[in-house]
């Protein structure tokens, strides 16, 4: 879960594709829409849109799908007492939410029932990962987490039905993954994110690929307007990559707390390095 | 030099420049002629305010404080000093030239647009991608905003590593400093492969510039460190006096005249028969940050205070004289067969023989508390300029680090060496002459 001022741009920006009407994506979903957009191959231009969000969506449904059933065997380890197995499903379960966070954070109170931290919420609202995350590793039980486990599977499968009214749009995409690197930067890079487990770097991983995987659909359209611009977005992602490389540690990555200061500030500023050159892929957006 | 006085910023240069609607509002609002301005470019409407007679055309914002960015040296050396600096040490994080090239070249433009007052780069049509400025310098006077570049011994060769081919090109005069003695360094406030010193009136205006400029370096080189710091301001001290550090006492008065060319040729610029040819016309600048011991100098007696010095307090003329400006008389004893000036006096040992000068232009700071201690977090950013600083700085600090009684009440944090590059010329950038 992340700021709430975040999250409500990007809650009013959805909502009002999922509620108005939806034939129109690109410029109803916008706040202000330029008034010189359409000119003579704007067609073409929503053609190719339209074929990069439904890919999106396809996307982001391949994700949540998944993510129901990795839940679905978290939620059975804690059920069935089985710590050990609970702990090691906990952070690769998450990266698939990871992927697709924007999205999912546009769909209202869900995203704090699944991905609420300590104190983001009144105490006896808290529930989630991050709740069963604090028995696992603080209480080291899963004795009386099986109510949330229960919870847990049910909101992701809610969910999941939600996710499929989603009506993508490019302008989402566009500041989703630009989203996705914030949620990086004032999370999962601080340590914040998974304060007792100290599996961040899956979620920091898992934001990235989502990021990389929107700039990958966009891609096409981005070197038509400024292939530049391209070209450093993917250096700048192969330097996140590699650094990325650098803290995996089996299947998985190493824990926060392994981390030096110097590894944090590097991972951390090319983060900085890779959000600045992405969050001028709204180019595409241009008539 | 008096080419970069800021009472001389209406260059035909900035004069025949289509004038943008941001200096336009800028001087409407100075003079109150808005309504008047035409379509013109910039030399109409200087026209039109010095027709006016008004009073304020004289001041330093009367023609949008501007100084020239471009010229056979960079502003901010012997510009009259700003009221305000953000002083930044830079890494490069880029491995190849080319990337290094690019990222002189578009400073330049960043920095010859920002301090004519302009965004730092052109308004994009597009509201789908963030702006090209950060926006909150918008409708701010450029408040002779100058900023100031030069390249750090790292540059050339770290670690060992020829980086950018260039490590020829070391003078060897830009080398590390030496340990002084009672140096308490700290690696965060040291070093860096670039500094960035910017200036200006405006402490918004400033970090505008310092923010901007480290935005659009992202990937190519990241803020090591940075230091704000601040003057008297010019409001506050319309008189302009030698401003005041945070002990109380003036600070640069010994400075040579920035007016005298022949001055500057001799201690500050790096002339062609110094070399390396790349930096004929630049400067070496050392920065250090010291820490004041604030609460240890506020309970030391007026008269150790005056001693430590070797000035009064009040007047900034030395001890047993009555003006600021009247020669140090370092031999001249009281009743008792002491020196007048004590042994030991800052002014004493600063001037040495008085044959080694270098230009001072430094700032105050204040950075909250120790965590700590609690004590204030306070002090002096030492900048100075000199054409040699194997002769300049390095001696008078060996000499202070020795022998300095102000050392009881300070201590250097940080510490810094750069070449500043030679001034630029429009359709050139900054360091063309090393990279080529």
């Amino acid at each position: 879960m992340k700021k709430t001022v975040a999250f409500t741009s990007m809650l009013l920006i959805v909502s009002a594709v999922l509620f108005g009407c939806g034939s129109q994506p690109a410029d109803k979903a916008a706040p202000q829409p330029p008034q010189e957009s359409k000119p003579a191959g704007g067609a073409d231009v929503s053609e190719e849109m339209k074929s990069v969000t439904d890919s999106y969506r396809a996307y982001a449904l391949e994700q949540i799908d998944q993510f129901v059933q990795a839940t679905e065997s978290f939620t059975d380890a804690v059920k069935n007492g089985d710590l050990e197995k609970a702990q090691a499903l906990y952070a690769p379960t998450r990266m698939f939410y990871e992927r697709i966070e924007p999205i999912a954070e546009a769909l209202g109170d869900l995203d704090p029932d699944i991905d609420a931290r300590e104190n983001d919420v009144p105490d006896e609202e808290w529930r989630g990962f991050h709740r069963i995350e604090k028995g696992l590793w603080i209480d080291k039980t899963t004795k009386g987490y099986e109510t949330y486990a229960d919870q847990l599977i049910n909101d992701a499968k809610l969910l999941r039905g939600k996710v499929e009214t989603v009506e993508v749009t490019p302008q989402m995409l566009v500041t989703g993954a630009v989203e996705l690197l914030n949620e990086v930067s004032s999370s999962k890079v601080t340590g914040e994110e998974e304060r007792y487990s100290h599996t961040d770097l899956y979620d920091f991983a898992a934001n990235v690929e989502g990021a990389e995987k929107i700039y990958e659909l966009l891609k096409p359209a981005i070197e038509k307007k400024d292939s530049g611009l391209s070209q450093e977005i993917e250096k700048r992602f192969a330097e996140v990559d590699k650094l990325l490389a650098s803290c995996k540690k089996g299947e998985g990555y190493v824990l926060y707390t392994e981390l030096g200061e110097e590894q944090i500030k590097k991972l951390s500023q090319a983060i900085d390095n890779l959000a600045e050159p992405l969050s001028n892929m709204g180019i595409v957006l241009e008539g | 030099m008096t080419d970069e006085s800021r009472n001389k910023a209406g260059t035909s240069d900035f004069l025949t420049q289509p004038i943008s609607r941001r200096n336009m509002l800028k001087l409407a609002g100075i003079g109150g002629i808005g309504a008047l301005v035409g379509a013109s470019g910039m030399g109409g409407v200087l026209a039109l305010t010095q027709a006016s007679g008004s009073g304020s055309m004289n001041k330093a914002g009367a023609a949008g404080g501007i100084v020239p960015f471009y010229g056979e040296h960079q502003a901010g050396i012997l510009t009259e000093v700003q009221n305000h600096v953000y002083f930044a040490s830079f890494d490069i994080t880029a491995e190849k030239r080319p990337e290094v090239i690019d990222l002189f070249r578009d400073w330049t433009a960043a920095a010859a647009n920002m301090t004519q007052g302009r965004d730092v780069a052109e308004k994009l049509a597009n509201e789908y991608v963030p702006p090209a400025d950060t926006g909150e310098a918008a409708g701010l006077l450029p408040s002779n905003l100058t900023i100031t570049f030069g390249v750090g011994p790292s540059f050339f060769l770290k670690d060992g590593v020829d980086r950018f081919g260039l490590g020829a090109k070391r003078p060897q005069a830009l080398s590390e400093l030496p340990v002084f003695p009672l140096d308490d360094l700290q690696p965060e406030w040291c070093g860096g492969d670039v500094c960035v010193q910017v200036c200006a009136d405006d402490p918004q205006v400033a970090f505008h510039a310092l923010r901007n400029l480290t935005r659009r370096a992202r990937g190519i080189a990241a803020v090591r460190w940075t230091q704000a710091g601040f003057q008297r301001t010019h409001q506050a001290d319309p008189k302009k006096a030698t401003p005041r550090n945070l002990f109380g006492f003036k600070d640069g008065t010994g400075n040579p005249d920035v007016n005298d060319p022949k001055l500057m040729n001799q201690y500050v610029w790096v002339q062609p028969q110094d070399g390396p040819a790349w930096l004929a016309g630049g400067t070496y600048l050392v920065v250090r940050r010291i820490q004041m011991r604030i609460e240890v100098w506020d309970r030391t007696t007026l008269r150790d205070q005056e001693d430590t010095f070797g000035r009064h307090r009040d007047s900034g003329a030395p001890l047993g004289g009555q003006d600021e400006f009247e020669p140090l008389d370092l031999n001249r004893k009281d009743k008792n067969g002491q020196l007048v000036i004590p042994a030991t006096a800052h002014a004493r040992i600063a001037h040495g023989d008085g044959q080694v000068k270098l230009l001072r232009r430094s700032f105050s700071y204040a950075d909250g508390i120790e965590p700590k201690t609690g004590a204030l977090n306070a002090g002096h950013l030492f900048i100075c300029f000199q054409r040699d600083p194997a002769r300049q700085f390095i001696p008078i600090q060996q000499n202070l680090a020795k022998n300095d009684k102000l050392n009881e009440y300070i201590v250097h944090r940080g510490s810094g060496i750069f070449a500043c590059f030679p001034g630029v010329k429009q359709g050139s950038y900054l360091g063309e002459a090393l990279f080529s």
